[in-house]
């Protein structure tokens, strides 16, 4: 159980070489389709409890945006954060073991699927009050700035979260100072069950910058590349001259807003529809085009789902938290009561 | 020793923790050009500079959310609200941010902050501006919250609170900023969840904490014309809160009230009372009672406010209907 996993997520440093690059793009994109998937039927077994909010659909933006980052750059993301914590490096062992409440996830079981943080890999969590992080995000953009770390902070949340006070404050205050942080707004089209055109008086999500006098940025999640040029741009701003983007990336959820959730508000055409122009396919063309060869492809597909495997064997196969975990971990020292 | 106010023995607190850790920064609103609402401030932007004595906008949730980022990655921020009041906007980010980022990282992540301003009744403030927010935050698992009465406590508190890797709530209070006291020379650090007696007696324990430390002890002197000696114990703490000071205090008097600011609802006083009856029953010989803010919004009228608040005479006619019940 404590063994290493037999294949290892992609480094995310950029190898040379455009081919390779968008067959790790595309291999991460899987991986976090393969992990969602695996997750769905966790909680069908009843394995996995509470609220589940899958990122199925929205792969290339994660995937992208992460590429556009260096290591030890900050991301900080709202409570559908699978994929952000697997592109951000996370092990699919911690992040499967946290959502089946054990003790080996990356928040030890305490967390649960809409907490997944992982200091080792500067992912700094996801969070389920609504628009609450976005303040957070600002803060750790500020004490880069204040201790001129070079780094950069991504903050990804839903368009939902653009109708509350945190967005506004947050923005605000990284204009004002200038902070070098990237905000990304996913833009799955609805809020839970509300589309834009009912909670917004705007269509444009990117025009709430011009507020703000911040630059932006808005184009839709197809191409992965596209993802990461657009995102890079952004992030050498904050980088470069410490000045914060906001970013409106278009994308679509396949599923549900949780595992409770039929989506009864689309129609089945809507969402065939956006299948059709599925951003994992469309990577996974682009790599077959680009001669990565079927060979290469089918090694490459089966070591995600011998990495998937591993990592739900391991969840399964790992104890669950004890309570002497609550107070240790409720206070730095010992417990104020 | 010398003699400082209060305000001063805040501004000490901050300015030897800064020099001490570049970590440390103040934030709030009106904190540096203006020299602070309160003046609490006063002097720190010439001395530390823009970068450091950060003024805000009137954006509670975000710079109060500023600082629990900027915590969780290292630094150590001082968030100043203006008064306790405004914090009410800024609830999530200390409720659901500040106090649970390290259990639900699993604790991978601290949150060493300090967030610190005036607390409860000033004077004639009315109703939005006159809460005493304490009973909200020593609610919740995840903060500490402290509350000096004396500008000695005030200094090292607030030392100990920037130094402590959680989050730290200091509770001040308008009415106290110009009150004098001793304070030590020197690098003096008063260890949280410690309460004191300010006032030792025999017939009967007052608890209270910060403004009402005062009150309490204005009421202690009254009784003791009347032959009835008081203990005056200073919680200074309310969170973690100091069980064995109370404990031992009320072993020796037999008598408890708790006096605070704040409506009788839940709260402190209700937390203390269930706590001594637990650990200390065969020691009680009557019930604790609670002298508290009226139930009801803080109305305007200094007439209708000081009947509100808890005065000493209050304090005093709580404390002899608890005598009239003889020793069992």
């Amino acid at each position: 159980m404590t063994s290493e996993p037999p294949t290892q997520s992609p480094p995310l440093t950029r190898p040379s070489g455009e081919l390779e690059h968008l067959a790790q793009l595309y291999r991460q994109m899987l991986l976090i389709r393969r992990v969602e998937e695996e997750s769905a039927r966790g909680y069908a077994e009843g394995k996995i409890g509470g609220f589940l909010h899958l990122y199925i659909g929205q792969e290339a933006v994660a995937a992208g945006a992460l590429a556009a980052l260096r290591p030890d750059d900050y991301v900080i993301t709202t409570y559908r954060d699978h994929g952000i914590a697997l592109a951000k490096g996370m092990p699919p062992r911690a992040l499967l073991a946290e959502l089946f409440g054990k003790v080996t996830g990356c928040s030890r079981g305490l967390g649960g699927s809409m907490h997944m943080f992982d200091k080792e890999h500067h992912m700094l969590g996801g969070y389920g009050i609504v628009g609450g992080h976005i303040p957070l995000a600002a803060g750790v953009a500020f004490a880069s700035k204040y201790r001129e770390d070079g780094k950069v902070t991504l903050c990804f949340f839903g368009e939902g979260a653009v109708s509350i006070g945190g967005f506004h404050e947050g923005l605000s205050l990284a204009a004002l100072w200038k902070l070098p942080i990237v905000f990304i707004c996913e833009n799955n089209e609805y809020s839970m069950g509300t589309p834009l055109s009912r909670s917004m008086s705007v269509e444009d999500v990117s025009l709430k910058a011009l507020g703000y006098g911040m630059d932006r940025d808005r184009f839709f999640a197809d191409d992965v590349l596209e993802v990461e040029r657009r995102v890079g741009e952004a992030v050498k701003r904050a980088r470069e001259q410490s000045l914060p983007t906001l970013i409106e990336v278009r994308t679509y959820r396949f599923r549900g807003h949780s595992m409770s959730d039929p989506a009864k508000y689309r129609t089945q055409a809507e969402l065939d529809e956006h299948k059709k122009r599925d951003p994992l396919h469309r990577a996974r063309t682009a790599v077959l085009a680009q001669g990565l060869g079927d060979a290469r492809m089918e090694a490459l597909e089966k070591s995600v789902e011998a990495e998937v495997a591993d990592a739900v064997k391991f969840a399964n196969d790992s104890p669950e938290p004890t309570l002497a975990e609550l107070e240790a971990t409720t206070y730095s020292g010992p417990f104020a009561y | 020793m010398r003699t400082l106010r209060f305000r001063e023995a805040l501004r000490e607190a901050m300015i030897e923790e800064m020099e001490r850790d570049d970590r440390v920064f103040l934030m709030g609103e009106e904190v540096g050009f203006y020299q602070g609402a309160y003046k609490v401030s006063e002097g720190m932007l010439e001395k530390f500079g823009t970068k450091r004595v950060i003024d805000t906008p009137i954006a509670e949730a975000g710079f109060a959310g500023v600082g629990v980022g900027a915590a969780m990655v290292g630094l150590r921020p001082i968030i100043e609200f203006m008064t306790w009041n405004f914090s009410a906007v800024a609830f999530d980010q200390i409720l659901n941010n500040a106090a649970k980022v390290r259990q639900m990282s699993g604790g991978q992540f601290d949150c060493p902050i300090v967030f610190r301003g005036p607390n409860a009744s000033a004077r004639q403030v009315g109703s939005q501006h006159s809460h005493a927010m304490e009973h909200f935050y020593a609610h919740v698992p995840g903060l500490k919250v402290v509350a000096p009465a004396f500008p000695a406590d005030a200094k090292g508190l607030l030392k100990a609170a920037i130094r402590d890797d959680n989050p730290v709530l200091l509770m001040e209070s308008e009415t106290l900023y110009g009150v004098k006291g001793e304070v030590p020379d020197g690098d003096q650090v008063v260890e949280l969840g410690k309460a004191t007696v300010a006032r030792p007696g025999t017939d009967v324990t007052i608890a209270a904490y910060s403004r009402m430390t005062h009150v309490a002890l204005e009421a202690a002197a009254v009784l003791e014309k009347e032959h009835i000696s008081a203990e005056v114990v200073d919680l200074r703490s309310l969170r973690p809160l100091d069980e064995g000071t109370l404990v031992a205090s009320v072993e020796r008097t037999h008598r408890m009230v708790v006096v605070h600011e704040g409506w009788p609802y839940g709260g402190v006083g209700a937390e203390i009372a269930d706590r001594v009856q637990r650990l200390a029953f065969d020691a009680l010989d009557a019930p604790i009672l609670r002298v508290t803010t009226l139930d009801v919004p803080m109305p305007y009228s200094a007439k209708l406010e000081a009947a509100c608040i808890p005065q000493a005479e209050r304090v005093v006619a709580t404390v002899k209907r608890l005598m009239a019940r003889g020793r069992a």
